[in-house]
């Protein structure tokens, strides 16, 4: 009778180590289908040239040099912005409704979906400010999206650091803000780069938010100031898989793409990952 | 001069904390201000009126009855509460089969003359005509159409933005749509993502959790783009092979991608909520000598149902959201759905996809804005939601 119970405990304990096992499976199946189909695209051609041959043939320069501005840009506004008020939040304001209406409302915006990000950044930045399709507005679009993202690690690298640290950094007789430049962050720092990592990886793989503020279809031409369009990664993935004048021919040309942004996000993630597991551990001490 | 600074650090750095809440502020702003625009638009195109013959009884149609009308789906006058006749539909286009382009004089200066005695003479004549060759002497009468109303959104049946002449911007095939899919999505995750949760809270070793971990969490840093172009090359063919479809963009295709990128959400909601179960509680359900399993499921489980339902519900949140994914691999065609074998069409996915051909500041534009609207204001219930199940969760605990 017993032993009945224990073989129906183990099976569906094997159940459950199964279901696991698949979902991490589907991870391996994303990945080593676009490595099999992509990697015999990837060249330095590839990745050094333009589209040719309405984007059957060629290369995907053009999108990776955009999504470096729109990193880059988005980074400018959301990065400095972020650690900014994950600095205020943690280390001035008080547990007041300030702060409580604060975190409520950087939550909320976390949740708001991609593509109302999308509706906003044309409604304000592209046609209300008349900045056009554009890196600036497109880079304003995500870094408001990827904001959250930032204050949450700052603010939660900050709360990791012992008050031990402050009070002996004050009892020296440092200011607050001596405090806080001169102790606190650069304990953090580590982490905080983490937030900016995380963030650098979501912002190369947004598609929805550019769709309307800065994207372009086809554009071989580099941008030269931040008013121009520019070419994205995801958007030419989106473009190459739905949209191209010859589907089937273009296809190698999608795979490639999308191997090179899975590459590039899960690079970011892994190193942000491995940051936060090195630097977890050291305040214990 | 010290203190100074730091004050004005500290003012500064408080300034860059307000930003996420005038964001949300600016986001509602202008969403709302775009989309309530929707309700200032004429149901039919802009600068055009449609005119019947003055012995027609009929004084209104509603948007769908002038589409189905101008679609010769409405054949009869009777069907919208006029008399026992044929209808029969005029555009401006169709002015050449009823006088001469001589008659018209070189430009057109006898258009509106014309147009008069057309609507005069023919008395069973819809006539789709532009407003500004209804002259003051016009012999016809011009219907009154009203504007675009709330219910006609809320519960327009259909989504049908550049007919002419009266553009249909009906709410519902979209929300359902929508819902429909994301719905669908959550039951496929909600198995897979409670025995991952169990597995990784009570079952894996601590080796065995710092390998899988990562991984699921990789998962949602995938970009919803690939997710969508894998769904197109692998699920949709998959899909289509199995069940014997004529096409395999379906709202099942939709569920399936959106439940893989839904089940990490799941996943760390539900694991974090099995953590918070005291070892106390645990630890007097084996010693009363219930077996691991009995304990997993009828101690551990019920004492976080909260938290699993939050797990569902940001899972739902997710689904909802998502755009690109579903544009790629649901077929979108905007029709109440009511098998998963269907093509379907959600709401983002309705937003990135007419947003670009939609002209800036028209009545196609301004709705998609309400759609924008609508999603937020889905987003901001399922905020409130979470926050009524955890605050629930905190009391339960005390």
């Amino acid at each position: 009778m017993k032993n009945l119970k224990q073989q129906k405990q183990a099976a569906v304990f094997w159940i459950l180590r199964i279901m696991t096992w698949l979902v991490v499976g589907i991870l391996f199946w994303i990945l080593g289908f676009l490595l099999v189909k992509g990697m015999g695209v990837l060249s330095w051609e590839f990745i050094t040239t333009a589209p040719k041959n309405e984007m059957t043939s060629g290369g995907i320069f053009p999108a990776i040099v955009g999504t470096l501005c729109l990193v880059t840009g988005s980074m400018l506004v959301a990065f400095p912005i972020g650690v900014m008020s994950g600095i205020y939040l943690n280390e001035y304001a008080r547990n007041g409704w300030t702060v409580r209406f604060i975190r409520i409302m950087t939550n909320n915006l976390s949740s708001i979906p991609s593509i109302v990000f999308g509706l906003f950044g044309m409604a304000l930045f592209v046609n209300t400010l008349g900045f056009g399709d554009s890196i600036l507005a497109g880079s304003l679009t995500l870094g408001l999206l990827v904001l959250p993202i930032v204050i949450r690690t700052t603010e939660e690298s900050l709360k990791a650091i012992p008050d031990t640290f402050r009070n002996g950094s004050r009892a020296l007789g440092a200011s607050q803000l001596q405090t806080i430049y001169k102790v606190v962050l650069p304990i953090a720092f580590p982490n905080i780069m983490t937030g900016l990592i995380l963030s650098i990886g979501r912002v190369s793989g947004e598609t929805a938010p550019i769709l309307f503020t800065v994207a372009a279809y086809f554009l071989p031409k580099l941008p030269t100031s931040i008013f121009d369009q520019v070419m994205a990664l995801p958007y030419h993935l989106y473009v190459l898989a739905t949209s191209g004048t010859d589907l089937e021919a273009a296809r190698p040309m999608a795979y490639g793409t999308a191997l090179v942004l899975i590459l590039i996000v899960l690079l970011m993630n892994i190193i942000a990952g491995i940051i936060r597991s090195l630097t977890s551990k050291d305040y214990v001490k | 001069m010290r203190r100074f600074i730091e004050k004005s650090v500290e003012k500064v750095l408080m300034a860059s904390g307000a930003i996420t809440s005038l964001t949300i502020l600016l986001i509602v702003v202008f969403l709302f201000r775009q989309g309530a625009g929707l309700f200032r638009n004429s149901v039919v195109e802009e600068n055009y009126s449609l005119a019947v013959n003055k012995t027609n009884p009929v004084e209104k149609l509603t948007p769908e009855e002038i589409k189905n009308i101008f679609d010769r789906e409405i054949v009869n006058w009777a069907q919208v509460g006029g008399l026992n006749e044929d209808i029969s539909v005029f555009r401006l286009n169709d002015i050449t089969s009823y006088v001469s382009e001589e008659a018209l004089g070189e430009e057109m200066q006898f258009l509106s003359h014309h147009l008069s005695e057309i609507v005069d003479t023919h008395p069973h004549i819809i006539a789709f005509i532009p407003n500004e060759y209804i002259r003051k002497d016009f012999k016809g009468k011009v219907l009154d159409v009203g504007k675009i109303t709330p219910s006609d959104f809320f519960a327009g049946k259909e989504w049908f933005p550049t007919a002419q002449p009266a553009p249909l911007f009906g709410l519902l095939p979209l929300l359902l749509g929508t819902l429909w899919v994301s719905f669908a999505a959550i039951l496929f995750a909600l198995p897979f993502g409670l025995a991952v949760a169990i597995y990784l809270a009570e079952l894996a070793s601590t080796r065995t959790r710092a390998v899988l971990k990562p991984v699921i969490e990789l998962l949602a840093g995938i970009p919803s783009v690939i997710y969508g172009f894998f769904g197109l090359v692998v699920v949709v063919p998959l899909i289509q092979k199995t069940f014997d479809l004529p096409v395999g963009e379906t709202a099942l295709a939709g569920s399936v991608i959106l439940a893989v990128m839904a089940m990490p959400t799941i996943i760390t909601i539900a694991e974090d909520a099995i953590r918070t179960v005291p070892r106390a509680t645990k630890e007097a359900s084996l010693a009363l000598g219930a077996s691991q399993m009995q304990t997993i499921f009828k101690v551990i489980l019920p004492y976080c149902v909260s938290g699993i339902m939050a797990a569902v519900v940001l899972g739902i949140g997710r689904a909802v959201g998502e755009t690109m994914a579903v544009l790629m691999v649901t077929g979108n065609s905007a029709i109440i759905p009511t098998t998963l074998l269907e093509p379907v069409r959600t709401i983002p996915a309705t937003i990135a996809a007419e947003l670009g051909e939609a002209p800036t500041g028209g009545a196609h534009y301004e709705a998609l804005f309400m759609l924008g609207v609508i999603l937020f204001l889905i987003t901001l219930f399922i905020s409130i939601l979470i926050e009524i199940i955890s605050a629930k969760q905190i009391k339960q605990q005390q």
